[in-house]
């Protein structure tokens, strides 16, 4: 059967390699394993219309379709697409001589390096296998003493408030006298975390937008501006200010329910991001405001802030440029210090506290960062609320957990640690069609995720990934109900930061500490 | 309110009054159709001319003028969007941060950061400044930051300086003396800076490199050698084009060999 050559790609011409285009460029062995069953391939082209990495190509000689393994990331596009289910991608079963201490990812990256001389880049959150706490933590139900309550019979309130809150309210006349500093309402205790057009598409962070509308919820422009097309949803954005400075300017403060400071990203404390020259396409050109192809380079620090007493500066710029009406959030990474950090964060005028924990996602990050530095969400989360309680400020704050929320579950335990909600990213995109490939920094992704190629980008439908994101978010809130129901509870706000309600399996008394939680079983 | 209008020309006294008291005295006056305020007896306040946004629409924030007397604080102008700011004494740091258009005219010396992530306007300081002038900043479109330096400035200038022009005019140095700053267009990748008055390779930052005058470079030179003459009174006749010297980034991609791929 002859299928019509390369008549839908439209931007990229589909590869036509023949047999002695192989070359042997790299001594690494490949990662996954490209497996064509030839038996049921129809050679339709698909996978090489598919894949933006140039694995299959048509090899004329013998009217074949043929693939380079070395070159696949395992994102599996391919493999879902193929109409005949001819294509398994697998982890390559070669591998090299096993060793406890040189695993082959270090040999491979020992290779790439010793042949670019570069710093390896990765995508999406760290992947090596650390203790993951909310695996570790067990969440009560009651029985008999106080009953359960089942959310489809009785109201269950999740609604949240974000922003300060005064140390005590008077109320006259069954009238509130005290002056509230700015709230945010949101109908569920799960946003949508910092993720900038530029590091994903367009229709991607229109889906984020479009299902925050719908939920009742916030999304997050990240630090790369605001699209003028995306203005519209400003009820239900949080915009950054980050040290790129990209696209900020009195609209786009004003334009946003919060603002938020970025300091930290969970998957690359303390540094900075190049967004590279190529992503830098004419629409992001316009959001960030920046010339089309030049590198955006977004310095470690941000260079008026040098002190807590700096950041106190720019909170206090940012609600005097947005007349005291809108919250502002200080983003930080976890770190070892995060507790004493979040204090003078508070100290400093902040209304809301994000913290991103170590298996936070990225769209580019040192992976020798992403997987060395930080600190687990759950222990940072812990350990700042605790600090803010023994200090008598915790009501000054909110606090935003965010970096490897998984589930329901992960939600409902982040909030009896002492969050008030969470943001998700990582779940978000996985939603949206990630399988997390890690691949986001090559700008290549396959799902149509994390590219500005228009052809890639098309890939995602924005309506159907916005219903997919609502679906998402709209299970989670009930199991959250349902869970909250278990406990015998009724509103989100009586589970915040309660403990009690928590207990650990497996851990030791120093991690219990560090939690604040008994063990399981006592 | 300590505040006198007369036809559009407000006077506010800023003795004892907190920024946001001040500020939000600003806006007022703003709002009902000031086009000249003075600030009196100014000491270190902040964010002065940082939220005119709503006070005014875009016209009337274009044309109007802020007279400050003594030293404003931090963050003078930041996010400034029109308006021009005179200043008759000293700045402190973060004059002009993060600013989209407007002019601010310093008649004396500035801190640190000046211009700091500037996206378009203009800043012009008469004597010297402080650490990481003009760092980071940017331009877009027809918008392009352009800041002034009478005298010379601390180390850092122009780091990541991704557009706009930075004019050191050096004017504070004695014969022979070299500028204060090193390191300077650290991880430039975009604008220019030029430069008059002694500079040694040294002082230079990676990633930076002196090219030359282009004919676009001498224009800007005398308009802006003869806007600072015009504003400070100073006689600019000793400034020649052909004193100058241009830094440039020498890539426009400073860390694209950075990684592997
Ligand atoms: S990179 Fe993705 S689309 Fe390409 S061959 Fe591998 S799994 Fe298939
Ligand atoms: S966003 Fe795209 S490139 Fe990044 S991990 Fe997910 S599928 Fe891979």
């Amino acid at each position: 059967m002859n299928a019509p050559r390369n008549n839908s790609r439209n931007a990229i011409q589909a590869p036509q390699r023949k047999a002695s285009d192989f070359r042997i460029r790299s001594n690494r062995l490949a990662e996954f394993s490209v497996e064509r069953d030839y038996d049921k391939c129809i050679k339709c082209e698909v996978c090489i219309r598919q894949c933006s990495f140039d694995v299959h190509y048509y090899e004329e000689e013998e009217d074949l379709i043929k693939h380079r393994s070395e070159d696949c990331v395992g994102c599996q596009r391919c493999a879902v697409l193929c109409p005949t289910d001819a294509l398994t991608i697998r982890p390559n079963p070669a591998q090299y001589r096993a060793h406890g201490s040189w695993s082959s990812e270090h040999v491979k990256d020992i290779n790439l390096q010793a042949e670019t001389g570069g710093v390896v880049l990765t995508g999406a959150g760290n992947d090596k296998p650390m203790p993951v706490y909310w695996d570790k933590l067990l969440i009560n139900a009651s029985q008999v003493t106080n009953p359960s309550i089942d959310p489809l019979r009785e109201p269950m309130e999740l609604r949240t408030f974000l922003g300060a809150k005064p140390d005590g309210v008077e109320i006259e006349n069954g009238k509130l006298v005290t002056s509230m500093p700015p709230q945010v309402q949101i109908e569920t205790p799960i946003l949508f975390s910092a993720i900038s057009y530029g590091a994903i598409s367009y229709n991607v962070q229109k889906a984020l937008a479009e299902a925050a509308v719908e939920l009742g919820t916030l999304f997050n422009t990240g630090e790369g501006g605001l699209h003028p097309d995306f203005y519209k949803y400003r009820d239900h954005a949080i915009v950054q200010v980050a040290s790129g400075r990209f696209g900020v300017h009195p609209d786009y403060l004003n334009a946003a329910r919060i603002v938020e400071i970025k300091i930290g990203q969970g998957a690359k404390p303390g540094i900075g991001g190049h967004l590279a020259g190529e992503k830098v396409s004419e629409s992001v050109s316009i959001t960030r405001m920046i010339p089309a192809g030049t590198d955006a380079i977004s310095p470690a620090p941000q260079h008026d802030i040098y002190s807590i007493e700096d950041l106190r500066m720019l909170v206090y710029a940012i609600k005097e440029a947005t007349n005291y009406r809108v919250p502002v959030s200080v983003k930080i990474a976890a770190v070892h210090n995060a507790a004493a950090i979040a204090s003078g964060i508070v100290r400093a005028g902040a209304d809301v506290i994000a913290i991103d924990g170590f298996r936070g996602g990225t769209g580019a990050a040192p992976k020798v960062i992403r997987d060395n530095v930080g600190l687990p969400i759950e222990f940072a989360l812990a350990s700042v609320d605790k600090r803010l309680r023994d200090e008598g400020i915790r009501n000054r704050v909110t606090l935003i957990a965010g970096g490897g929320i998984r589930s329901a579950g992960d939600v409902v335990k982040a909030i009896a640690l002492g969050a008030d909600a969470v943001y998700i990213g990582t779940a978000a995109l996985i939603a949206v069609g990630c399988t997390l490939c890690q691949k986001c920094y090559s700008g290549k992704c396959n799902w149509g995720i994390a590219t500005q190629d228009p052809y890639l980008a098309k890939r995602v439908n924005p309506d159907i990934a916005r219903k997919r994101l609502v679906n998402l978010v709209k299970g989670w809130s009930h199991e959250i109900k349902e869970m909250l129901g278990g406990m015998g509870i009724n509103s989100i706000e009586s589970l915040r930061g309660s403990r009690s309600q928590l207990r650990g399996i497996g851990l030791t008394t120093e991690e219990l500490n560090v939690l604040g939680v008994a063990p399981a079983g006592n | 309110m300590s505040s006198i209008i007369t036809n559009s020309k407000v006077e506010i006294d800023a003795a004892g009054l907190p920024y946001r008291e001040l500020n939000q005295q600003i806006r007022s006056a703003v709002s009902i159709g000031a086009k000249h305020i003075t600030l009196r007896n100014v000491a270190g306040q902040r964010y002065i001319g940082t939220n005119l946004y709503e006070a005014a629409d875009r016209k009337a924030l274009d044309e109007l003028e802020i007279e400050i007397l003594g030293t404003p604080g931090n963050d003078l102008g930041m996010f400034l969007d029109g308006p021009s700011i005179t200043v008759y004494g000293n700045v402190m740091d973060g004059t002009g941060n993060t600013m989209n258009a407007g002019r601010i005219v310093v008649h004396g010396r500035a801190g640190d950061i000046t211009g700091f992530s500037a996206r378009g306007g203009e800043i012009f300081i008469r004597d010297d400044a402080g650490y990481r002038t003009g760092i980071h900043m940017k331009e877009f479109g027809s918008m392009r930051p352009i800041v002034v330096i009478g005298g010379t400035t601390q180390d850092f200038l122009g780091e990541y300086m991704a557009g706009g022009l930075i004019i050191i005019l050096g004017l504070t140095l004695k014969p022979g003396e070299l500028h204060y700053f090193s390191h300077v267009g650290t991880g430039m990748h975009g604008g220019a800076i030029l430069v008059r008055g002694g500079l040694a390779d040294y002082q230079l930052g990676n990633g930076v490199g002196v090219v030359n005058l282009e004919e676009k470079d001498r224009d800007s030179l005398l308009k802006y050698v003869e806007l600072y003459g015009t504003y400070f009174g100073v006689d600019v006749a000793q400034v020649n084009v052909d004193q100058f010297v241009k830094l440039a980034p020498l890539s426009k991609r400073p860390y694209k060999q950075l990684y592997a791929y």
